[in-house]
């Protein structure tokens, strides 16, 4: 497995240089909210297909979440280049490892678990962040946790890296906006006991009240789970029931005394 | 002192397809003082001879622990290995930072040889001369390997390295099937026992020049020498006495008797 953290992305070799290329230190197509949660038999993660320039919602089928290796998941938002990157670097080193024997004479398994693309990410995001030159991403990466000797821990495994590389663990995450609407309702109806069909629906309606208040979010969404069986599994994109009759939806403030808008 | 005209450079072939240089390099091996490598399915232990130049110095360092899963039993150029052991460290220091988990002793292992076999095909070097058993518990349990300095790693459920080695390789020969099962003080005696015969014939195995490290499933890689090794050769002392020899093959011939 490569050490190199300098392969965190094509863009390495074009440092921004003295006079001052900037136009890799700000996001320019960006994906919106990533939710995740741990339940009974593992991590469940949600996310919708918009990927926005600017405020213009320009490519609505982009899948943000993506399988590394068969026990790995991660999500991204931000930058969607750089997630593209990101997400080819991960499965570069996930074939290394499929294709590097760690001994000699038996049968095993080199894959690393999700705590360790967690960590190795975590080292790529802050060596970038350093040359001020970011990948611009939060990330979360989903899994299960490895025992001493190898094997796939019952524990489920669910940890977030940031773009300047802080990197944190929790059995509830949030990435962007949804770090403000969402997470406060989902640390409210997080049990540790969920089945799954009760985190889908907390994580949907997590989606559904974005997509109401992110102006950059889309209810063409895409759920994705990695179980116990150690299975990773990406739904396909399907959209989401709205209901826009809300009374404070369809009247005006007008009479209120306000200027006549919502 | 020479054995031939071709031998005078790493990079040259002789007629036969020889790299002499690095068959020299491997003679280097024989030289070093033996050691010892044996594992079961829950542990790896090193066993090692320390030699000392003179009475009134100490006895020079044969066993290196590299990490706390992982350690080095070396013979041949102690410089070479202390170089070696250095960067494995460093290798081992930078997983750890990057991934948070242990370095898997096969990637260190093959990555170490690549190191090897890099000088044995560059004009400006030599070959290290030492050879390496490397013992650790990795997330696939517990291996030992064995480095030379032609680039060849092989991984193996015991092997001997050094002066005198043959001996102790055919104890572990005689025995390694019954090594598996073994737990981790049953496993420091048999590396004890194939020890025992690598010892120059006038000397014999004390807690001075002997050395042991062990490393395993919850247990961190631990060097016993000196006062704590001196248990385990009080029990090697009598087992050998209790079959009537001090010689390992005499006692097993013991054995054969009595079962």
């Amino acid at each position: 497995m490569s050490l190199s953290l300098q392969a965190g992305g094509s863009a390495t070799r074009a440092l921004p240089s003295a006079a001052g290329t900037t136009h890799t230190t700000s996001p320019i197509t960006t994906g919106t909210s990533v939710l995740a949660v741990k339940y009974r038999s593992g991590v469940l993660l949600a996310a919708d297909t918009l990927v926005s320039y600017g405020s213009m919602a320009k490519f609505k089928n982009a899948r943000r979440l993506l399988p590394i290796n068969s026990r790995t998941l991660i999500g991204g938002s931000g930058e969607y280049s750089d997630l593209q990157s990101v997400s080819d670097l991960l499965k570069r080193n996930a074939l290394e490892d499929k294709c590097t024997a760690d001994s000699l004479y038996e049968e095993e398994n080199n894959e690393e678990c999700a705590k360790e693309v967690w960590s190795y990410l975590r080292a790529v995001m802050y060596n970038r962040r350093s040359k001020m030159n970011p990948l611009w991403n939060d990330i979360v990466v989903a899994g299960f946790k490895q025992n001493d000797d190898g094997t796939t821990s019952d524990e489920p495994f669910l940890g977030v890296v940031d773009k300047i590389g802080t990197a944190y663990e929790d059995d509830v995450l949030a990435t962007g906006f949804g770090g403000y609407i969402a997470l406060p309702l989902m640390r409210e109806k997080y049990r540790p006991d969920m089945e799954e069909g009760e985190a889908r629906a907390l994580l949907e309606d997590c989606l559904r009240i974005l997509f109401y208040r992110d102006c950059r979010a889309l209810n063409r969404v895409q759920i994705a789970k990695v179980t116990r069986e150690g299975k990773v599994l990406v739904s396909e994109p399907y959209e989401l029931d709205t209901f826009w009759d809300f009374k404070g939806f369809v009247d005006t403030k007008a009479g209120l005394g306000t200027d006549g808008g919502w | 002192m020479f054995r031939n005209m071709y031998d005078t450079d790493v990079t040259v072939w002789s007629p036969e397809g020889r790299l002499l240089q690095v068959e020299y390099a491997m003679e280097s091996v024989k030289q070093g003082s033996a050691c010892i490598a044996l594992r079961s399915d829950t542990h790896s232990v090193i066993g090692a001879l320390k030699r000392s130049v003179s009475e009134l110095s100490s006895h020079q360092q044969k066993i290196l622990e590299i990490d706390d899963h992982l350690g080095i039993g070396i013979a041949g150029l102690t410089a070479d290995a202390r170089t070696l052991a250095k960067w494995m460290r460093n290798e081992c220091l930078n997983h750890k930072y990057v991934y948070g988990t242990a370095l898997p002793s096969g990637r260190l292992v093959n990555d170490l040889a690549d190191r090897h076999q890099r000088t044995t095909q560059t004009y400006v070097r030599r070959p290290y001369g030492v050879g390496l058993l490397v013992a650790s518990f990795d997330k696939n349990g517990p291996h030992v390997y064995q480095t030379c300095p032609s680039g060849n790693v092989y991984e193996c459920y015991a092997s001997a390295i050094g002066a005198r080695s043959q001996s102790g390789r055919t104890y572990l020969e005689k025995h390694y099937e019954s090594f598996p099962g073994c737990d981790r003080d049953e496993l420091i005696m048999h590396a004890l026992k194939a020890l025992v015969g690598c010892v120059s014939g006038d000397g014999e195995l004390t807690s001075e020049n002997g050395s042991v490290a062990v490393v395993g499933k919850n247990e961190k890689f631990t060097l016993i020498e000196g006062e704590a090794l001196q248990p385990y050769l009080d029990r090697l002392e009598l087992e050998s006495g209790n079959n009537g020899g001090e010689n390992v093959e005499e006692e097993q011939g013991g054995d054969a008797m009595e079962t």
